[in-house]
Order: C-alpha cells, then sequence, then structure tokens
C-alpha cells in the first residue's frame, strides 16, 4: 500500500544552519533514501524550496488569485516528501520514525503519513 | 479471454485497455507483426494485475471483516471462549496508536465485549449517533491505513502495551458497574481480566500489566457479596466478607507482590494496592484508611483526575470524619457536576454531618444521573431516608 510521508518543520531553523553541518546533514538524508531504496520501500522523495518560494493560486468566481508565500502562514512548514510502498500501516510508521525529518531539536521535525487513495482498486474514497 | 478469465467484465475492461495501449505504443514503435496476439496478450496482463490489486484489497479489508464477524459473535456469550490467540491479534489492532484513545475504547468494547453501541455509548456518557460516528471512523481508519490485524512484533510490543492495559480496565469498568442491567455483568469482567492474564503472560516483564490484573482480580473477589438475593447495591463496608473469594484474594495478593518487585510503580499497581488493603482487612472497620489516602494522594501525581481525588476524598472523610472530606469534594463541583457518584458521595456526607435537606437535594440530583438499577434503588432509598430524617 502507498503512503506519503509529509515533513514538516521550522524552516527557518533549517536555513540557519551553517553550510558545513548542512553537509553533514545531507548525508543522513542520502543515507535513509538508500536505506528506504534497500527495504524495497522506496516510490518517490523530493526536498521542497522554503516557503519564501511558494506561490499560491486561488481560482474564485471565474478570477485568478495569485498571491505571493503559502496558503496559510504555520509554524512548522512543508520541507519535502516521500512516497513508499508498504505492506501495512506500522512499516510505514517505522520508515516515518527513521527519516531524519522525524527528529526533534531546532528543527522540531513531524511527519504526517497518509495512505494515498487508490481510485482504480477502490472507487472512491468514503 | 473471458474463457480464461471467467468474468466478462473484468475480460471487456482489458481488452479496451488493451486498444488504448495500442494506440499510445504503435504509432511510436510501429505495428507489431501480429497485432491480435500482441491485444490478447497485453489484456490478459492487464487482468492480472487488476486481479492482483483486487486481492490486495481484500487482505486490507481482512481487517474490516474480522472485526465484523467478530461483532456479530461477540453477543452471544457461547462464543466469548473463543481462541484466545484471536481475542489478542484484534485486541492489539483494536489498541493501535494511530486510532484515538476514544476510539481504541470504544472499538474494544463493542468487539470484544460484545456491548451495543447505545451501552457504549452510556459507559463514556456520549450520545448515541456520536458513539456510532465514532465507531465508523475508526473502522474505516484501519481499513484505509492498513493497520496490521497482528499481535506487534516483540519491538514494538512494551509500547502498544499501554493503550491495551487502558482499555482492558476500561472493559472491566463496565462489568463491574454496569450501566444498565444487573449491577455485575461477569462476562465482561472474565474476560478483561482473561485478556489481561493473557497480557500479563505475554509480557512478565512489565509490572503495570501484572499490576492491572491484581487489580481486577481483587475487585472482582467482592462480586458474591455486592449485591443482595434482590439484587440491591451493598456497600463496601456492610459488605459480608466472608462471602468474598478468598482464593482470588490470595491470587491478587501474590500478583501485586510479584509486580512491585519489578521496581517499577505504576498507577494500576497503586490501584491494586488500594484494592488489596480493602481485601487484608477482616472487617470494615479495620481498614486502613489514612494509608487508602495516601496511596490515592500518590495516584493524584501520577494521573491526576477529578475521579481520583473524589475518592481521595471519600478515603481522607474516612480517615479523618466528613467535615475533612467535604470541601475537598466541592472542589471538584465543576468538573464532576456530570457524574453521578460525585452527587452521590456529597450527598453522604452532607447526611453523616446531619444536614439532611441538603443531603436530601444531592441524593435528588445523583438520581437525575444514575442510571444502573441497583443504584438508583439505594439512592432512591438514601434519599428517603434523608428527607424524612
Amino acid at each position: 500500500m502507498q503512503y506519503i510521508l509529509l515533513i514538516y518543520g521550522d524552516e527557518n531553523a533549517w536555513e540557519a544552519v551553517p553550510p558545513e553541518e548542512r553537509a553533514k546533514s545531507m548525508q543522513e538524508w542520502f543515507d535513509y533514501t538508500q536505506w528506504l531504496r534497500d527495504k524495497g520501500w522506496y516510490v518517490a522523495g523530493d526536498a521542497l524550496h522554503p516557503t519564501t518560494r511558494a506561490t499560491t493560486v486561488r481560482v474564485r468566481d471565474g478570477e485568478t488569485l495569485t498571491t505571493d508565500g503559502p496558503f496559510a502562514e504555520t509554524k512548522e512548514q512543508l520541507g519535502g516528501y516521500y512516497v513508499v510502498d508498504t505492506e501495512n500501516l506500522d512499516d510505514a510508521i517505522e520508515a516515518a520514525a527513521r527519516c531524519p525529518g522525524a527528529r526533534g531539536g531546532d528543527m522540531g521535525g513531524s511527519m504526517e503519513i497518509r495512505p494515498i487513495v487508490d481510485f482504480e482498486a477502490e472507487g472512491q474514497p468514503s | 479471454m473471458i474463457r480464461v478469465l471467467g468474468d466478462f467484465d473484468l475480460a471487456e475492461d482489458a481488452v479496451q485497455e488493451a486498444f488504448v495501449q495500442a494506440l499510445q505504443t504503435w504509432p511510436k514503435r510501429g505495428i507489431p507483426d501480429n497485432p491480435g496476439a500482441w491485444i490478447t496478450t497485453t489484456a490478459r496482463n492487464r487482468a492480472i494485475d487488476r486481479l492482483r490489486r483486487d486481492r490486495t484489497l481484500r487482505e486490507k479489508t481482512e481487517t474490516l471483516t474480522r472485526l465484523a464477524e467478530l461483532e456479530r459473535l461477540g453477543d452471544d456469550e457461547a462464543d466469548m471462549s473463543a481462541i484466545p490467540d484471536d481475542r489478542l491479534r484484534l485486541i492489539f489492532t483494536c489498541c493501535h496508536p494511530a486510532l484515538a484513545m476514544d476510539a481504541r475504547v470504544a472499538l474494544t468494547l463493542k468487539t470484544l465485549g460484545g456491548l451495543t453501541t447505545a451501552e457504549v455509548a452510556r459507559a463514556f456518557l456520549v450520545a448515541e449517533p456520536a458513539m456510532a460516528q465514532r465507531l465508523v471512523r475508526a473502522k474505516r481508519k484501519i481499513r484505509d491505513t492498513a493497520i496490521p490485524y497482528r499481535v506487534p512484533p516483540p519491538e514494538l510490543l512494551p509500547a502498544r502495551l499501554d493503550g491495551v492495559l487502558a482499555t482492558l480496565y476500561l472493559v472491566f469498568n463496565e462489568g463491574y458497574g454496569s450501566t444498565s442491567g444487573p449491577l455485575v455483568r461477569t462476562e465482561l469482567c472474565d474476560e478483561a481480566i482473561r485478556l489481561s492474564r493473557t497480557v500479563a503472560e505475554l509480557l512478565p516483564e512489565e509490572p503495570e500489566a501484572r499490576g492491572l490484573l491484581a487489580l481486577m482480580v481483587l475487585q472482582h473477589s467482592r462480586r458474591d457479596a455486592r449485591t443482595t438475593p434482590d439484587g440491591e447495591l451493598v456497600l463496601l463496608e456492610d459488605q459480608d466478607r466472608a462471602r468474598w473469594d478468598h482464593d482470588a484474594i490470595d491470587e491478587g495478593l501474590a500478583l501485586l507482590d510479584a509486580a512491585i518487585a519489578g521496581r517499577r510503580p505504576g498507577p494500576y499497581q497503586l490501584q491494586a494496592a488500594i484494592a488489596a488493603l480493602h481485601a487484608r482487612a477482616p472487617r470494615a472497620e479495620d481498614t486502613d484508611w489514612p494509608q487508602i489516602a495516601a496511596l490515592y494522594g500518590r495516584l493524584a501525581l501520577i494521573t491526576p483526575s477529578p475521579v481520583v481525588a473524589l475518592n481521595r476524598a471519600v478515603a481522607v472523610a474516612m480517615a479523618d470524619g466528613p467535615a475533612r472530606g467535604l470541601p475537598l469534594v466541592e472542589a471538584l463541583a465543576d468538573e464532576l457536576d456530570g457524574y453521578h457518584l460525585f452527587h452521590a458521595t456529597r450527598a453522604d456526607f452532607l447526611r453523616r454531618l446531619d444536614r439532611g435537606e441538603e443531603a436530601a437535594e444531592a441524593y435528588r440530583r445523583a438520581l437525575e444521573l444514575a442510571t444502573n438499577p441497583s443504584e438508583r434503588a439505594f439512592l432512591e432509598r438514601r434519599r428517603a431516608g434523608t428527607a424524612a430524617g
């Protein structure tokens, strides 16, 4: 079953990390991605540019409204995601717990796990 | 195709998809030598993929189906003694941390406790439609997120235990002081004890599992003394202690000692220690109330709750008199106004302080809220007694 792991954290804290430490941190992420691949769980994954690079689009009454920034200002922001394919939720939880994005510290990470709707198999979500 | 697959719809869909794929790939790669065979082979592969997906879906819905099956069986007492393994799998599934706590408890009571939705709703002071929604949402979450139907693997087991213990104790409490029907629903208490015993055996390194079992066994030991032959409630202080199950008391005390030896105190061990103090007293007047009050004080530090504070007030009143207990009770008025035992306790203290009119009013308030017939009969007798005197 496929799940998306949404990585939330304080992007300002990440921006504040000095470049040398960031390289070390990136290695942790590469190792984690490799661990997912070795498990046969990895489907996709990307880091996102911070919300300062976001653009929000809303269409209301046929009019397109474009604003600079994320859809809402939040204490923690979506920084990236993984899509994994695991047998059950416990494995997805294990994958999320292993991710560097789940840890606390300055970045105060949280991983939200959402099952992905399989329209072909289920028809529609209930 | 239909001959091979035995399903007309599936065959038709598969061929359709094969044509679509042909339209996409043939312009790029050229038409194959045998287009007909290509279509057939592609269609068959599509159909096989579809069947595989359907099987995965069936496996995902297996948990939901099991839940539904067990729900239907749950009402029949004979089926309560079904395979222990199955019940254990079910309880860990119902108590999965991805489910909200109130959902876990509700689901366990419904599927393992065999209660109706209405009974579960009353147990939690919640309206029945809200409880029905809670159950539906929980089952959907289990299905849609593929919560596995199993006892967790060893590395996950200790962490999953907390949720299970809390759930089992709530099941026991429903049987111990049932909201409808006879005061004691023995089959619920027996079920809670049976499951708790299995869990304690599975996790011998967890003192709280044994502590919970000790607590249940000790409380349940009083079952034959708690009601008169007419089904009326008998207070702890009035119970015929010869009718207590002394073998069960011995077992409970031994379990508690074993749990305490683990040197990791916790709320269930504390509550079991309180129950043990009652069990050890040969007569009501021999009860070590100061020690019980102290234990409730410790419990209030670990698991603060107005109900714990209420029980502590009762112990203080027994140790030091109702005048000392009354202010402790009245401090809980806002939080416990909807709880019949709050009003019953307050009424009892007022009665002992010879404030009859106020006591009668508090009993009346308790009667508005109490649903169990045995408890209501008792409260009515008390109310009549204070109103008359």
